[in-house]
């Protein structure tokens, strides 16, 4: 039987065999996230708006605070990442519930692609929609938040490396929360505390690169959340849709 | 005969029945004992005055917040592993419990710290650590209410508790690395020398066994509760069959 389906069908295996994932399994990988990337670019959503809601933020905060250069440029990288990981956070429930609802997250849960690689690949896609769009414009809003010169480089490169962590933890919480409905506000108060560890040592990491202080540590700390959550997390998640999916 | 005898949850209603009265009783008597010798008949501290003598609440409490979590990863666990659905249950019944503790220790604290550190609120690594437990707790609980299967819930707070308690364990220690803070060291360790004096010591220490003794006695009460509940559920839904 299973050599059958393995040779016959050429797709290789169903959800429990991973022996004949191989070519079929990257290219169905490969169809996912572009797939992914083309919704979100095109069919309304949350591409800009991620965006567009990070440089509210960079400018109600002055408004906010007051107009003072020095306060600004020392709250800065806390407002940036702050900033950033509620953009992230905004766009969370479309990982999954816009699939759950018309019905091809159950397609995606029995195509030969394991599940695992599924909540990867859309955790990929989100990254890839919000993350580096919110990193690319970082510099520009710290501008505009005073961040003294020492401090791009660094909040460049510990937003390049966080963000990736913000996307596959929030993947676990719209894994979790799939199917509830009006879950949004659960979200948030599910994947907040989870991103507090990625949060602290991202801005600690931007406010020691600011005062010239060795910001190695913080940001290599970060970056083995950043590994060992994309590493691990995706099995939880994928746990979580078939609990739901049941 | 072994310990998974009592999952089978008629057996669990008939030993925890039996045994509730005790615990109770243990409870309330180590706490009566402790917190009378705690408040009225130790000396007041050189330094700290009358205001020392809240540690038999902090203390003990923040202990059980945490001890709480331990608890409900370890029948999470148990829950996922051997589908014991008592199990599930009485990591349910913990939460609201472990959060009241939390929220005991937080306040006690606060309480003390105005007049000591001239703050009710520092973001001290223990004291920030808390707060973030007691979101924690609050998406715990929160998840429970908000999906309808309880099958599903168990299920999926199940995996939240396990990966929250990794995650909870990664920002104490950011918190650590983040801030060093006002709060004092541990000093009831069993492997240093200098810890709290034996005066405010064994008071203390029954204090501290009224709280888990309390404890337990809350979580089986209330997964006594949840059983209950589900019996009703099963009940109603077969009337309604009938």
């Amino acid at each position: 039987m299973f050599l059958q389906r393995g040779s016959g069908r050429g797709f290789g295996c169903g959800r429990d065999g991973w022996a004949g994932f191989g070519v079929a399994g990257g290219a169905g990988m490969w169809a996912l996230l572009i797939r992914d990337l083309r919704l979100a670019v095109r069919a309304g959503g949350g591409f800009g708006l991620g965006l567009a809601f990070f440089l509210l933020v960079a400018v109600l905060v002055p408004l906010g605070v007051g107009p003072e250069g020095d306060v600004l440029g020392r709250i800065a990288p806390g407002i940036l990442w702050v900033g950033a990981l509620l953009a992230c956070l905004l766009s969370l429930d479309r990982i999954f519930a816009l699939d759950f609802e018309d019905g091809s997250l159950d397609l995606l849960a029995t195509a030969p692609i394991p599940l695992e690689g599924v909540v990867a690949v859309k955790a990929l896609a989100h990254w890839l929609v919000t993350g580096v769009p919110l990193t690319l414009a970082a510099p520009v809003l710290g501008v505009l938040l005073n961040l003294p010169a020492a401090g791009y480089g660094w909040l460049v490169l510990s937003l390049a490396l966080g963000t990736p962590a913000l996307s596959v933890i929030g993947a676990f919480g719209a894994a979790l929360v799939v199917g509830v409905k009006r879950g949004g506000l659960l979200l948030s108060l599910l994947v907040l505390p989870l991103y507090v560890p990625t949060l602290i040592f991202g801005a600690e990491a931007v406010s020691r690169g600011v005062a010239g202080q060795a910001a190695e540590v913080p940001l290599l700390l970060m970056t083995g959340i950043t590994l060992g959550a994309a590493a691990l997390l995706p099995f939880a998640a994928a746990a979580a849709i078939r609990i739901n999916l049941r | 005969m072994s310990i998974w005898e009592y999952a089978n949850p008629k057996k669990f209603m008939a030993s925890t029945g039996w045994l509730l009265p005790w615990v109770w009783g243990m409870a309330g008597l180590c706490l009566l004992v402790g917190l009378i010798w705690g408040y009225f008949f130790t000396p007041d501290d050189f330094r700290q005055g009358s205001t020392v003598k809240i540690i038999y609440l902090h203390v003990p409490s923040a202990m059980m917040a945490i001890n709480a979590w331990v608890m409900m990863l370890v029948a999470s666990l148990i829950w996922l592993i051997r589908r014991h659905h008592v199990s599930a249950l009485a990591a349910k019944a913990a939460a609201p419990v472990g959060l009241t503790f939390t929220v005991i220790a937080l306040v006690t604290g606060a309480l003390w710290g105005q007049p000591m550190w001239g703050t009710w609120w520092a973001w001290d690594p223990r004291l920030t650590s808390f707060l973030i437990l007691t979101l924690f707790y609050l998406g715990y609980i929160a998840l429970w209410q908000a999906v309808e299967n309880p099958d599903t819930a168990a299920d999926l707070t199940a995996v939240l508790c396990l990966v929250g308690s990794v995650f909870a364990l990664l920002s104490r220690y950011a918190v650590l690395f983040w801030n060093q803070g006002l709060h004092q060291g541990a000093s009831l360790s069993l492997d240093k020398e200098e810890n709290v004096a034996d005066v405010f010591w064994f008071p203390l220490l029954v204090c501290i066994a009224g709280f888990v003794l309390l404890f337990v006695a809350l979580v089986l009460m209330r997964t006594r509760t949840e059983i209950r509940a589900r019996r009703l559920q099963a009940l109603i839904a077969r009337e309604r069959l009938a």
